[in-house]
């Protein structure tokens, strides 16, 4: 499996996972269960991680497709700098979020996913891996054109040489124009 | 042409009946366990969070049974061959298989997570009622154990357990929690993204569905969802569930027993595994038979052209074969659309650098020829598809195909042209317009060697206005712009090397229905796609805007196949 890039897997597991746990949360904190607070914490930690692994990042081969509206957080995440870009940071951050989850049973699902989430990133970022953001592209760069194009024209059209161009009566036919009046020679 | 509408409705009908089915189960289960009197003392603890856990039950064991069976390619395949006499559009609908599997899944997914979430607060209400939160009756029932003459409905014995801790220390919980793993990563492998660009992670982790229907088929053998059997004499709940005191100590109230459920999800799904079984099996068989290289062509721009040979295999135009080289991967399978025609007597495949698989392959030919066939040995499963063979009935093919889209025209225009050749009847066909569109022709040269060979044999015969092709080159740049202007005059194009000029930029498909028409006033015209969802809308719209209403005049009906 040589060109995997784990990252990409990594982040639709811990989207997933993100959702497992927020919705898990929820379960817990509106059926009032023993220990509801943890459930309370996973509705927090669902929210963070989706927010955090909602931006997909740019692929080293190929097309990067973004998800829908993520251009804001990109621009979010893409400002924590190392924090985020490094896949060991969030390997062991998703680790570390994951483990209070395990404690109550709504939240247990959502705790294995994230921690799934994190070896696959730990295996990423081992692999080297790093998040990019996708940017928007800028303008293809033209050819740049010289300033003068914007001037007007200093120098009328090519044309052919004076000569060629004087309609000679006995040659009417080798002349560059027609006449719209009949041409008599000048008698000068 | 009717086939084509019967084609659209009846995948319409399969999803109707199949909903319609989905419903029926999940309210006959539901009101089976929200209103059932032998799940009345059962209720009193659970509510009806019983219900809406056993009522999406009901349908992951239905959809479980669907989800094998659309994947059974080999299997499909023989339906479908003994539905010939049906008609076609039996047949078409078989080949919306992965279109259903991917239905089904959704419908797992989403049971899975209702049935998930009712029994999280299932295991809640039971913790709470052993511990005595709730009322008496509450906590008479949960006190019954399974000893002596007593059964009991709580499946939670000991005071001091957590849900979590019963959840893993009871054989539902543990494969609940195992399946429902496996589903959620098959389901972000499986995700578009991963499966297209990383074929071999989605296709191994797929393989956990074994681990999901191992765990799903031994995930009921615990029973601990209960009801009340039958006692002699019998316990009236209704009667009885306010005389707690009295249970076994009076005539109407003997204690109540409890039982589990018999697991049931077996039944559902054994068949569909076994025919499964049954289809890994014939795979296996079919790619222990003997391939053999007939020839090998390295065409330009890393593109592999493998002509093979197998015994009593028999294809149809726009189909498709499995190829598995063991040199390379033993696990993977991948689909190539064949590019020769039925009449030849060899099938092929031309094979692009694209993944890790493909790529080496493509190295390996480095070595020496003869190396390459006794190492590379092939194994190929199919052919699977669409017959495409709708293409030939019709007067006028407009045939349009996009990028790699392009690849089943080989074979079809390979075919219109033997039949034309041997005068076959069944090729009605008697003009084809094709469009060839793509970002640049680089990696299809070879189809552009094809076109060039069939237009040179057309004039030979004087048939050259039998094939009017166009190409449209849709990522020209400045660059290409420059050297057509200045080579402007020769007779032949110089991307291509084709007698007709390429075009750049997309076709304008109003200028081209209109010559079609034009060309054609009487005919009926048949369209075909192979290319982007996007250039289908347009020209189905397309189509029907160019159809007269008079039915003597020309009409246009679109064919989207999925190659």
């Amino acid at each position: 499996m040589g060109k995997i890039e784990w990252a990409m897997w990594a982040n639709e597991q811990a989207l997933a996972a993100g959702l497992i746990l927020l919705t898990g949360g929820i379960v817990g904190v509106a059926g009032q269960f023993r220990d509801w607070e943890f459930a309370a914490y996973a509705i927090a930690a669902g929210v963070f991680v989706c927010l955090l692994e909602y931006p997909r990042g740019k692929r080293n081969k190929g097309t990067s497709v973004e998800r829908t509206g993520q251009y804001c957080f990109t621009v979010c995440v893409k400002s924590f700098g190392p924090l985020t870009r490094n896949y060991y940071v969030r390997a062991f951050l998703h680790a570390a979020i994951c483990v209070p989850g395990g404690f109550i049973l709504a939240t247990v699902l959502g705790c294995v996913c994230l921690g799934i989430a994190s070896l696959i990133y730990l295996a990423a970022a081992i692999r080297g891996e790093q998040w990019e953001p996708i940017l928007p592209r800028k303008e293809s760069a033209r050819k740049p054109v010289g300033e003068s194009i914007k001037l007007p024209p200093q120098n009328p059209p090519p044309r052919p040489p004076a000569e060629m161009r004087r309609k000679r009566a006995e040659d009417l036919e080798a002349a560059a124009y027609v006449n719209p009046i009949t041409v008599t020679a000048n008698d000068d | 042409d009717p086939a084509v509408w019967v084609m659209t409705s009846s995948w319409l009908d399969l999803q109707v009946v199949w909903m319609a089915i989905n419903i029926f189960l999940f309210l006959w289960f539901y009101f089976f366990y929200d209103l059932g009197d032998q799940f009345f003392y059962t209720r009193h603890i659970l509510g009806s969070a019983l219900a809406w856990a056993r009522a999406p039950a009901a349908v992951l064991n239905f959809n479980c049974l669907l989800i094998l069976l659309p994947v059974c390619r080999n299997l499909l395949s023989l339906i479908r061959g003994s539905f010939m006499c049906c008609g076609r559009t039996m047949r078409k609908q078989l080949d919306k298989n992965i279109s259903f599997h991917k239905l089904v899944a959704y419908m797992i997914g989403l049971m899975t997570a209702v049935h998930t979430i009712a029994h999280f607060l299932n295991v809640e209400w039971y913790y709470n009622s052993r511990l005595g939160k709730y009322d008496d009756l509450s906590m008479a029932l949960s006190s019954l154990d399974d000893s002596g003459n007593t059964t009991f409905l709580n499946p939670i014995r000991s005071t001091t357990t957590t849900p979590t801790l019963l959840v893993f220390t009871s054989v539902a919980g543990i494969t609940g929690v195992i399946i429902t793993l496996s589903l959620i990563l098959i389901i972000t492998s499986s995700m578009e993204v991963i499966r297209r660009s990383y074929f071999e992670v989605f296709w191994f982790t797929h393989h956990l569905f074994i681990v999901f229907f191992a765990g799903l088929v031994i995930h009921g053998a615990g029973r601990i969802v209960r009801s009340q059997t039958t006692t002699n004499p019998p316990h009236n709940a209704t009667f009885c569930k306010d005389r707690i005191d009295d249970w076994g100590k009076i005539q109407e109230c003997p204690v109540p027993q409890f039982a589990g459920g018999f697991p049931q999800t077996w039944m559902w799904v054994i068949g569909p595994m076994i025919l499964y079984v049954c289809e890994r099996l014939l795979r296996f068989i079919r790619y222990m038979q003997t391939v053999k290289y007939r020839k090998i062509v390295i065409r330009p721009s890393k593109v592999l052209e493998l002509q093979l040979v197998k015994n009593g295999f028999k294809m149809d135009v726009g189909q498709y074969v499995f190829l598995n080289c063991p040199a390379i991967s033993q696990l993977e399978w991948h689909p190539f659309t064949m590019t020769s025609a039925p009449e030849e007597d060899f099938f092929s495949v031309h094979i692009r650098s694209v993944g890790d698989w493909t790529q080496k392959l493509i190295m390996d030919k480095d070595k020496a020829m003869q190396d390459f066939c006794d190492k590379l040995k092939m194994g190929v499963d199919g052919p699977f598809g669409t017959a495409s063979e709708d293409v030939f009935d019709y007067e006028v093919a407009m045939l349009v195909g996009a990028g790699i889209g392009v690849t089943p025209f080989a074979s079809i225009l390979k075919s219109i042209w033997y039949k034309f050749k041997d005068s076959n009847p069944k090729l009605r066909t008697r003009k084809i317009y094709f469009y060839w569109l793509c970002r640049e022709t680089h990696a299809f040269e070879w189809f552009a060697d094809l076109l060039q060979l069939l237009e040179r044999e057309m004039e030979e015969r004087g048939m050259g206005s039998f094939l009017t092709y166009k190409l449209y080159l849709t990522g020209w740049d400045q660059s290409h712009a420059n050297h057509v202007m200045v080579h402007a005059d020769a007779d032949t194009d110089v991307v291509t090397g084709l007698k007709q000029k390429t075009n750049y930029g997309r076709p304008n498909w109003d200028k081209e229905f209109e010559q079609v028409r034009k060309e054609n006033p009487t005919s009926v015209v048949g369209t075909f796609l192979c290319g982007p969802a996007v250039l289908a809308t347009v020209l189905s719209k397309k189509c029907v805007k160019y159809t007269d209403v008079d039915p003597r005049k020309t009409k246009f009906y679109f064919n989207k196949e999925n190659f």
